[in-house]
């Protein structure tokens, strides 16, 4: 499963991990996250985000 | 005037702002400082500006040292106004085309700031800029506390310039760590508290990772107040401490506003339940104390108590504020309880419980409320209340 990074803050979405504090399972692709998930570090929403190469 | 020669051929030529007593909503009794350097070598480096309004102030310190145009590089570690204010005055002393290097970060932030076509160098962690017999090596710490935010690294003489990280808003006479001792510490703490808390999870991974490259410094400058010189580990440890969010003290900050004391009376009641627990109590009344002290008290007290009036159906205003920052900042591991009197309808209590619970804030009562002011039976309550947080602090 693809990894995907913040490019505001660097944070990576690791699907394997999920988000689970914020109530993100693990292994959640990241296409599956909600719309209003945002990163969990700055707060930028999923359009800031893009594939880790 | 203020230029200082902190190690050979490095210099403070920064500006001190000795009246600011509001700082984007921080308050600042002791004013605060815009620390600005100056690395000559065969190559002459200028490391962040200052605000805008004290640009002459810095081009006059630079000219005591160095005429500015003779400045080869600018580097700006980070984009907020405080530091890169001065930005378009100073480029154009220096001379438009000389490389201004940032991070990536950097680079679209100060565009989006300042319309100049900037020569930009955008730099990432290990990119190094050398200066002849010197060299700059560049870390990035994006979201320490912006996105842009990186930190400046003199190799040879191991001194790290830090941005915003390990400042304080202190304007005085001193300008290092050993001139005043323990005294720059609640200045540091405040500091923290407000503007790096949320971000502790980074700040330890930054430690780690600048262990893990071995880095040392023989001072470490920040923007804003002193310069640690004596014990830089001094406010490295500090800042692991605070991130941490663990061992908090055996401490409660309760934090209310009042309309006709009726909530007053009810956090003083609740105060003696906790201190006879032998718990250190904070009451802050939210028109009294500023939101940026109440915060840095917050910082490491084990319990935050929030009591509110019903107002309108609501919550008290000031109160809702002081959620809004709160939550923001992101404390860690608290124990959390709400209070208030009312009239009538009384939803304040609830109200102050789900934000609180919305904070990750472990609640250990429901809340209590008590309509009008409280009698001898309320007040038992309200000490039973404080009795019960108190053993929960004690675990
Ligand atoms: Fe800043
Ligand atoms: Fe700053
Ligand atoms: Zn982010």
């Amino acid at each position: 499963m693809d990894k995907y990074v913040c490019m505001i803050c660097g944070y990576v979405y690791d699907p394997q991990a999920g988000d689970p504090d914020n109530g993100v399972k693990a292994g959640t692709k990241f296409k599956d996250l909600p719309d209003d998930w945002v990163c969990p570090v700055c707060g930028a929403d999923k359009d800031s985000f893009e594939k880790e190469e | 005037m203020r230029q200082l020669e902190i190690a050979k051929g490095v210099y403070d030529v920064g500006v001190t702002d000795w009246n600011i007593r509001d700082f984007h909503g921080y308050s600042t009794y002791s004013g605060t400082t815009y620390n600005a350097f100056l690395v000559t070598d065969e190559k002459i480096a200028l490391i962040d500006t200052v605000k805008k309004e004290f640009a002459d102030q810095l081009i006059e310190n630079i000219s005591r040292i160095v005429d500015p145009k003779k400045i080869d590089y600018v580097i700006s570690n980070h984009t907020e106004m405080d530091h890169s204010g001065s930005l378009p005055r100073i480029m154009h002393r220096v001379g438009e085309d000389k490389p201004l290097f940032c991070s990536k970060m950097g680079e679209k932030n100060l565009a989006r700031h300042f319309s100049q076509k900037w020569n930009y160098r955008p730099v990432g962690t290990g990119d190094e800029l050398n200066l002849g017999k010197r060299t700059l090596t560049f870390l990035e710490t994006r979201m320490l506390h912006w996105p842009d935010s990186m930190f400046t690294y003199l190799k040879e003489d191991k001194i790290l310039f830090s941005s915003d990280a390990f400042g304080q808003h202190y304007a005085g006479p001193e300008r290092f760590d050993d001139m005043m001792g323990d005294a720059i510490m609640p200045h540091a703490k405040k500091y923290f508290a407000n503007i790096m808390m949320l971000y502790s999870p980074l700040i330890l991974k930054l430690v780690e990772t600048v262990t893990s490259l071995g880095l040392q410094f023989n001072m470490i400058c920040p923007d804003h107040g002193i310069l640690w010189r004596k014990d830089p580990g001094k406010i490295i440890n500090a800042y692991v401490k605070w991130s941490r969010q663990e061992d908090n003290e055996k401490k409660a900050v309760i934090v209310y506003d009042t309309m006709w004391h009726s909530t007053e009376i009810m956090a003083e009641a609740i105060m003696s339940g906790l201190t006879e627990e032998g718990i250190y109590v904070r009451p802050m009344k939210l028109r009294e104390c500023h939101r940026s002290d109440i915060i840095t008290e917050v910082l490491d007290a084990k319990a935050v108590i929030v009591g509110s009036p019903t107002l309108n159906n609501g919550l008290y205003p000031t109160v809702s504020d002081f959620l809004t920052y709160m939550k923001g900042l992101k404390p860690q591991n608290k124990i959390g309880a709400a209070f208030g009197s009312y009239g009538w309808s009384g939803e304040s209590v609830k109200l102050v419980q789900e934000e609180l619970t919305a904070m990750k804030f472990q609640t250990v009562d429901s809340g209590l409320k008590i309509q009008y002011m409280p009698d001898k039976a309320g007040i038992e309550k309200c000490e039973a209340f404080g009795r019960k947080i108190g053993q929960a602090v004690k675990g």
